[in-house]
């Protein structure tokens, strides 16, 4: 691919210029060297490894995170749960549990968008993009960092199936932990989309503040979907969480013995015109809504300066 | 195309002989933001270990014209090339060959030093055997490697300049570009990073590329090119700047400075005048006019000070005015752009 490169400079050669045309003397690391795609998958490494190491270090991002979706399970969930209790015994816990770590993955994947604006407004990010690498190679390394981090604090979430009513069964919590994976990705991606171009923390704020409530109320987090307003269903049924929650829901209740009465409701998943999306398809439409943001993100960070 | 290039460079080496490659060369390259030329149409050519000096007024086209340089935006029109690649068609392998250097920090402040090189080191590709000797050896030749654990956020405005300037070198660039590498420190800090730069340019051999709007700065290059308004006004090294300016600044105190200015007048033909309590007028050769001036003039002088024409005097020559009257005159748009961050 490259030429070998010249060494100009090689550490230890010090000597009077014209010797510097001997061929052959000193150590000469093999620049530019590298296969474009191994030169690549590198910097995919570096970046997520740097996402990381920001994580790790930043403690109060990682409570912070986690304070919003316990509050939903435990004070929403406990709530709910008194007021329903006559129409069939219903545990909202147990209802909210696939919700609530759509939630705390929301917004995780949404902290770790922000941090390609803080890279911005620090201007780390042009330390990354004066590089000798493609733009897609930040963005997906940004993206997998982001993803690592919100599935992790989904398994904190999972940690605590017990306390929701949900049996820690370990092929329930493998499944559940790998579409938590899938979602933490596409929601990151979606952060990467919204904050890739933005200059500024506080805009990219508000967008999000803007995105992120409809988003959790429209995906059947905290109420079921069946029987809404037409509008309503509508809605729903656009918002890509929808289809990543349900699946959770149903992997959840698989493993219940629901109570009679409220079964119909609670456990209906999401259907098109009377016809149950199956599981796969629902799974389907999460990873490719992922992609394609992940792939538009990549664009608008090739398109900025 | 690419390998004959380097067959080249290797023949001729570092040395900046007659028909060496240059390092950076540059035709007509222009660069214009809806009505605004920012740089209009430049050629220069800087050689294999050079330092060359870019000077300037705030909003004279320096950074735009680095910028295009380093592949961070397109040229509008003219061509341009880095260490033999052409910055627009050959974008990857610039990037490669050049080290940068920002007027604004581009440090993780969160990472440890070690951590920003290595960051850096991966980034570049760089062999992995090769990193940490040269990442050592880079941070201490910039006197950093004691607190290569310390968070960067820790740092001084001087030791983070010190860790970019190493960053930007550890790959080892044939260019290495410094976009007004002191701006915003204090003059001993100043004085400090020019010690490490000027180590630097001992031990690597690298040819720098720097923009500044300091003066005492500019005598560090082996050449320096004045642009103001976009265009390259004239490329030379300081010494035949300051010889082409001529003239000598002379300045005398006097028991009577209107008498003495009249005497200068009638008695040598020289146009003097008043300024900050002083006789100053310019003439040549200053150090052997002094002894005509204590015999002929008729006034006493009390004071005599003779001064080689500095660089902002050759600035003033080429430009037509100070390089701090030009600044004050910046456009507003061009001074905001310039003062983005901190």
């Amino acid at each position: 691919m490259t030429a070998p490169a010249v060494p100009v400079g090689t550490p230890g050669s010090a000597t009077a210029p014209g010797s510097a045309t001997a061929p052959g003397s000193g150590p000469t690391p093999g620049r530019g060297a590298d296969h474009p795609l191994r030169r690549d998958l590198r910097a995919i490494r570096i970046v997520l490894h740097r996402e990381l190491i920001r994580f790790v270090n930043d403690r109060t991002r990682m409570i912070a995170s986690l304070f919003q979706p316990l509050l939903f399970l435990f004070v929403l969930g406990t709530g709910l749960s008194g007021l329903v209790a006559d129409s069939g015994g219903m545990d909202m816990r147990t209802y909210m549990f696939a919700g609530v770590i759509a939630l705390s993955s929301l917004f995780t994947a949404l902290f770790s968008a922000v941090t390609i604006v803080w890279d911005r407004e620090f201007g780390f990010l042009r330390e990354m993009l004066v590089a000798p690498v493609r733009r897609a190679a930040i963005v997906i390394g940004k993206c997998l960092g982001g993803t690592v981090v919100a599935t992790f604090q989904g398994l904190v979430i999972l940690a605590m199936a017990g306390l929701a009513g949900v049996p820690y069964v370990p092929e329930l919590i493998l499944v559940l932990l790998g579409e938590t994976l899938l979602l933490s990705f596409a929601l990151t991606a979606f952060g990467m989309v919204a904050a890739v171009r933005m200059k500024a923390t506080q805009s990219f704020m508000t967008l999000v503040q803007m995105f992120t409530m409809p988003m959790f109320f429209l995906s059947g987090a905290v109420f079921p979907l069946a029987n809404l307003p037409t509008w309503l269903d509508v809605l729903t049924k656009v918002n890509p969480l929808s289809y990543a929650v349900d699946p959770m829901r149903r992997a959840v209740f698989d493993h219940l013995t629901v109570p009679p009465g409220s079964g119909a409701t609670f456990t209906q998943g999401i259907t098109w015109g009377g016809w149950q999306v199956p599981v796969w398809l629902e799974l389907s439409i999460v990873a490719v809504t992922g992609i394609g943001l992940l792939g538009l993100a990549i664009g608008q960070l090739r398109r900025s300066d | 195309m690419a390998g004959t290039a380097v067959s080249r460079r290797r023949e001729t080496g570092t040395t900046s002989s007659d028909g060496a490659v240059p390092a950076v060369a540059v035709h007509g390259l222009a660069k214009r933001y809806g009505d605004v030329e920012a740089v209009r149409g430049i050629d220069l050519a800087v050689l294999p270990g050079e330092t060359f000096g870019f000077l300037g007024p705030n909003g004279a086209g320096k950074s735009t014209t680095i910028n295009m340089l380093c592949t961070l935006i397109r040229p509008t029109a003219g061509t341009a090339t880095v260490a033999g690649y052409d910055v627009v068609t050959e974008r990857d392998r610039v990037r490669q060959q050049i080290g940068l250097v920002f007027q604004d920090s581009t440090l993780d402040n969160y990472l440890t030093a070690e951590r920003n090189l290595r960051f850096h080191a991966e980034l570049y590709g760089m062999p992995r055997a090769s990193v940490p000797d040269r990442l050592r050896r880079m941070l201490e030749i910039v006197g950093l490697w004691e607190r290569r654990r310390g968070l960067v956020g820790t740092f001084s405005g001087g030791m983070k300049r010190r860790l970019e300037i190493a960053r930007g070198l550890l790959h080892e660039p044939r260019v290495l570009f410094l976009d007004e590498p002191t701006v915003g420190l204090d003059p001993q800090t100043r004085t400090s990073i020019w010690a490490y730069i000027n180590e630097l340019k001992r031990t690597e051999r690298t040819t720098i590329f720097m923009t500044t709007h300091y003066m005492d700065e500019a005598e560090f290059c082996d050449r320096i090119a004045i642009i103001d308004h976009g265009r390259i006004v004239v490329v030379d090294t300081p010494e035949a700047l300051k010889a082409s300016v001529g003239d000598d600044r002379v300045r005398i105190n006097t028991d009577d400075d209107g008498r003495a200015v009249a005497a200068l007048r009638e008695r040598f033909g020289v146009e003097a005048a008043v300024r900050d309590g002083a006789v100053d007028f310019a003439v040549p050769a200053g150090a052997q006019f002094v002894p005509r001036l204590f015999a002929e003039l008729g006034v006493p002088i009390r004071a005599v000070t003779v001064a080689q024409p500095s660089l902002d005097d050759v600035f003033l020559a080429y430009t037509g005015s100070t390089i701090r009257e030009a600044e004050a005159s910046a456009t507003d748009d061009l001074r905001r752009l310039a003062h983005r961050g901190r």
